[in-house]
């Protein structure tokens, strides 16, 4: 068996007794007292997550705002003169979504983060496609990541001496560079918070000095509930290499409006018929049960799948994701042990601002 | 897991059963797999009056997590389940021997009970 990667949190995580889990061969914690508890406590006050499985890449020198224009189906040039983040996906040639990430731009720099399990696979790609830019791509092994997220999170960190109080400035998807640290108001839990990416060596302390703040440490386990509940797409569940933008939800992050820009997967979006594709919808459970991936669903014109499905702390009832044929009205059945149950179609967001 | 009580009997899928005074049957899941589904959010329990035979499917339970067949560790007829468990299947969590039982049976054979596991036999199980 091979050795599972550690963050250079593992033992910070065994010292709280953390259920501990094999994700895409790094070993992270999954609960540490109740998933439930945790989720309540990102929705009421403030949770802390060690994301730092995630792969963080800086660039140096060449033409990188080319690069972007080229990799990035977003349009990079909506941060290049701003301190932001950027949300976006890698395609490839035929249009599938290698990778969802976020791109950071600040004090002149940019930043990039992706998932854990594409680690190997971007970084082929971007060191591919950076060659023809003359860009350098260095993987930040060196580097880990703390989400701090909830109502609370901002005013917690703000106690945090060692946390620029710089981030005070930021709004949200602004971020900010204090020497090698990027302070980055961006999460992946529906609340207000904030991302810091920053070197290992001083991750462990900031980590303490944040639940000495109060704020409670998470697990990936309310990561995937709280992420659901905010209606965003998990890579490897909700989309994989298979599917295009526009059946996973993601057509608001296709930018054509400059048409002299010639991205990667372009002209494979351009031939599809963006009306007549599956989409992405949210479902709500009405009968008694938890929606799980790979659930069969019907509607009145065609029939879906369920992609992400959980049991939502907040609504008190079944959620999930799932990409469905076309002509869905508002209601439709799903089949959970050669049972059909009711289901109601909403919107994905189903929760805003961490409110129902 | 030592305050499993000393009367209850296991399978190795981490379900336990009671013979109660009037000869019928007991049966719950484990403290051990209340733990290991974490946040339990939602059971389907047999109807009264089914035949269901040693080892075979006689519930679901789902956590936020996972969702987990429930064996019959002993074959029978349901004759009364837990339907409290519909509106607080958070019960199994907090008291997964006494308050969290699923259903309860007539056994069709009583010597199946030999074929359980002790609790000192199950708990090596568990720490495998």
């Amino acid at each position: 068996m091979t050795q599972l990667n550690k963050t250079a949190l593992h033992s910070s995580h065994e010292k709280l007794s953390a259920k501990m889990v094999n994700f895409a061969q790094w070993e992270m914690p999954i609960t540490y007292s109740s998933l439930m508890e945790e989720h309540y406590a990102v929705r009421k006050s403030a949770g802390i997550f060690d994301v730092s499985h995630m792969a963080v890449f800086d660039f140096n020198g060449g033409n990188q705002i080319s690069f972007f224009e080229k990799i990035f189906a977003n349009d990079i040039k909506k941060i290049a003169n701003e301190n932001k983040a950027l949300y976006g996906v890698l395609l490839n040639d035929n249009g599938g979504i290698l990778d969802d990430l976020i791109i950071y731009h600040a004090n002149d720099k940019f930043r990039l983060v992706s998932n854990c399990s594409t680690r190997e696979q971007n970084a082929n790609w971007y060191k591919k496609h950076a060659a023809k830019f003359g860009v350098d791509v260095i993987e930040r092994q060196d580097m880990g990541i703390l989400a701090i997220q909830g109502p609370k999170a901002i005013k917690k960190i703000l106690a945090i001496n060692e946390v620029s109080s710089e981030i005070m400035k930021l709004d949200p998807f602004e971020c900010i560079f204090s020497g090698d640290h990027l302070y980055a108001r961006t999460g992946y839990t529906g609340e207000d918070g904030l991302e810091l990416i920053v070197p290992n060596d001083v991750i462990v302390n900031l980590w303490d000095l944040a639940l000495a703040e109060g704020c409670t440490p998470i697990g990936l386990g309310a990561r995937d509930t709280l992420r659901l509940e905010a209606g965003l797409n998990l890579y490897g569940n909700d989309m994989t290499e298979n599917n295009h933008p526009y059946e996973s939800n993601l057509a608001w992050t296709i930018d054509m409006k400059d048409e002299s820009r010639n991205f990667i997967g372009k002209q494979a979006l351009l031939s599809i018929n963006k009306d007549k594709c599956k989409k992405i919808i949210g479902v709500v459970l009405k009968d008694r049960g938890v929606l799980r991936p790979g659930y069969e669903i019907t509607h009145a014109q065609g029939k879906g799948i369920i992609l992400s499905g959980t049991y939502s702390p907040t609504l008190e009832a079944s959620i999930g994701l799932a990409r469905v044929d076309p002509g869905y009205g508002d209601t439709g059945q799903v089949t959970i042990r050669h049972k059909e149950l009711n289901i109601n179609f909403v919107s994905p967001r189903f929760l805003r601002q961490g409110k129902i | 897991m030592s305050d499993t009580p000393g009367d209850l009997k296991f399978l190795s899928s981490h379900e336990w059963v009671r013979v109660e005074a009037d000869g019928s049957v007991t049966v719950g899941i484990s403290d051990h797999a209340q733990d290991l589904l974490g946040d339990i959010v939602f059971v389907e329990l047999p109807e009264i009056g089914l035949s269901v035979d040693a080892e075979n499917d006689a519930a679901i339970v789902e956590s936020v997590k996972a969702a987990s067949d429930v064996c019959s560790p002993i074959s029978g007829e349901v004759t009364e389940v837990n339907s409290m468990l519909e509106d607080q299947p958070e019960i199994i969590n907090s008291s997964p021997y006494e308050d969290g039982w699923f259903y309860k049976m007539t056994p069709s054979d009583l010597g199946e009970i030999d074929n359980l596991l002790s609790p000192e036999d199950y708990s090596e199980v568990c720490e495998v």
